[in-house]
């Protein structure tokens, strides 16, 4: 659990970080603006990353 | 009248029946009224809480945004996905402690946390300065769409009014009850009508999404982008930022956390809620449907563009069906803010002044005190000239400050004293209130900052303040206490 719950922090990276990186870029990749690509794949892999923080948390174990 | 008119005025009955059935059985005392006895499920805890997700502020605000100013509509997809990740780990401890101490509103917390009187009456005040432009936000949402599906007939200062009338019937009959039942109906109507907009629109006009967006880039070259000056890549980190950290800060928020049965329902809502909150891109889609199609709309009347493109395109019918969409809204988020901000006043402020009043008194000051703060939001709206985006962000800038002292109550040693918190939680708020008052960005302040810096959002730049100066003062009055 102790190194599993650090995978939290890689949607802060992937939105804060990511999104000024590919803002230099050309804006729109068949036919869809990069950003809200980019965003939205990192939003599924935060749901992705939660479940498994969630799945391997012991506190969330029925008693 | 209209038949767009007639369903929205069918639906707002509806809504009010519901809000009577569901108080049904119960004994409307403070505890009941605003959080629910404590006996919520996972289900009406994650609908209270995704309430936050299809406001007014989404639904108009959100299309309107992407309608005005393009790429940096973005930032709304993606704050949420980060609260979500940083509530796992902070509501279940705010949980535990409000139960343990059958605490109802979120200045209890921080007044029983710090042992703190004066705290707890400075956090409902801030709590409530902070929910008027999110209340105003609510009913100017309110005012366009009665507006809109009246095609005229009712203007929109008759419209606000009406919209704050039914917000206020609907609280003072119901309380959190009525607001949880018609969350569920809300989110299931939102949710067929923002897909259906968002799939039919884009494939109505341009064929498609990738048109549409070759279309718009061909017109406005650099709109799908974060432009280099104003709404640039800093602004959108640090609103980001801003957003995330203040998501849980709003009293509703704290006051709908408080419902719920246990705390697993808040975990499992972290896993939830961010792919819940992807039908946010539908709303965007019609923002960016509407630039070529309703051209010309400026400033306050982007938000206009979802309902100006509905009522060129459908029959008033089906104008009247994402009108009722659009009312509920309004209607649910609306009556949780009223709700906080009576239970605030009445349960925080009220009672610090006099302390011998009793529960019923409380709880009676509380419902009284619904259709005043609903007047004086309705005062701020007519007063208008500002995009509902705007309104939420200035209410973001307000409760973010709560931040740093929330954060430091549920560490194992808290290194913040009471008399930190208090300085912290003033200068961030006089940051916010300053600047908010007199216009003034980072740029107008700091001229000579580097560009990167120039567009940081304000409100990121007083919570900066604010927890230098917790830090301060913290470091200086418990050096006092440890010399006395």
């Amino acid at each position: 659990m102790a190194f599993v719950k650090w995978l939290a922090v890689l949607p802060f990276l992937g939105i804060l970080v990511g999104v000024p990186l590919l803002n230099q870029v050309q804006p729109l990749v068949l036919g869809m603006p990069l950003i809200l690509a980019w965003i939205v794949m990192w939003i599924v892999l935060t749901a992705v990353i939660m479940g498994i923080i969630y799945l391997c948390d012991p506190a969330n174990r029925d008693p | 009248m209209s038949a767009a008119l007639d369903i929205i005025v069918v639906t707002i009955a509806a809504v009010l029946c519901l809000g009577l059935l569901a108080r049904r059985g119960k004994d409307m005392n403070l505890e009941q009224w605003s959080v629910g006895g404590r006996g919520f499920g996972t289900i009406l805890v994650f609908v209270l809480m995704a309430g936050e997700i299809y406001t007014t502020f989404t639904f108009l605000g959100g299309s309107g945004f992407a309608y005005g100013h393009g790429a940096p509509v973005f930032y709304i997809l993606s704050y949420g996905c980060l609260a979500y990740i940083i509530s796992y780990w902070m509501l279940p401890p705010i949980w535990r402690y409000a139960k343990q101490h059958r605490l109802i509103a979120q200045p209890d917390f921080f007044a029983h946390k710090y042992d703190s009187p004066a705290l707890g009456i400075l956090v409902a005040l801030v709590g409530i300065v902070a929910l008027i432009p999110y209340l105003v936000l609510q009913l100017k949402g309110l005012g366009i769409i009665v507006d809109a599906a009246a095609y005229g007939a009712i203007s929109p200062t008759l419209a606000i009014w009406i919209g704050a009338g039914v917000v206020t019937v609907y609280v003072m009959v119901s309380g959190v009850h009525g607001s949880a039942w018609t969350a569920v109906l809300k989110d299931t109507l939102i949710l067929a009508v923002v897909l259906f907009l968002g799939i039919y629109l884009p494939i109505h006009y341009y064929g498609g999404y990738s048109p549409m967006f070759n279309a718009i880039d061909a017109a406005k070259p650099g709109f799908l982008a974060l432009p280099a000056k104003g709404e640039s890549v800093a602004w959108f980190d640090s609103t980001v930022l801003l957003t995330a950290l203040g998501f849980y800060m709003w009293p509703h928020s704290f006051g709908s956390l408080f419902t719920a049965k246990e705390e697993r329902a808040f975990r499992r809502n972290a896993v939830m809620m961010p792919v819940y909150q992807l039908i946010l891109l539908f709303v965007f889609f019609v923002g960016f449907a509407a630039i070529l199609k309703v051209p010309g709309l400026k400033g306050p009347e982007i938000d206009l563009s979802l309902l100006r493109l509905s009522v060129q395109t459908f029959d008033p019918w089906f104008v009247g069906v994402i009108g009722a969409a659009g009312v509920l809204t309004a209607l649910v988020p609306g009556s949780m803010i009223l709700i906080a901000a009576a239970t605030l006043l009445a349960n925080n402020i009220f009672r610090a002044v006099r302390p011998q009043a009793s529960d019923a008194t409380v709880s009676l000051v509380a419902k009284s005190l619904v259709p005043v703060v609903a007047l004086v939001s309705v005062i701020f709206t007519l007063q208008g000239g500002t995009t509902i985006v705007a309104l939420l962000l200035m209410g973001y800038a307000f409760v973010t400050q709560l931040f740093p002292t929330l954060i430091a109550s549920l560490l194992p040693r808290n290194p913040v004293t009471r008399q930190g918190a208090i300085a912290g939680i003033c200068v961030g708020v006089a940051t916010v209130a300053a600047t908010s008052l007199t216009h003034t960005t980072v740029a107008m302040l700091f001229p000579a900052l580097p560009e990167a810096l120039r567009d940081l959002n304000i409100g990121i730049v007083a919570l900066i303040l604010n927890t230098a100066t917790v830090a301060v003062v913290s470091a200086l009055t418990r050096r006092r206490v440890a010399f006395a």
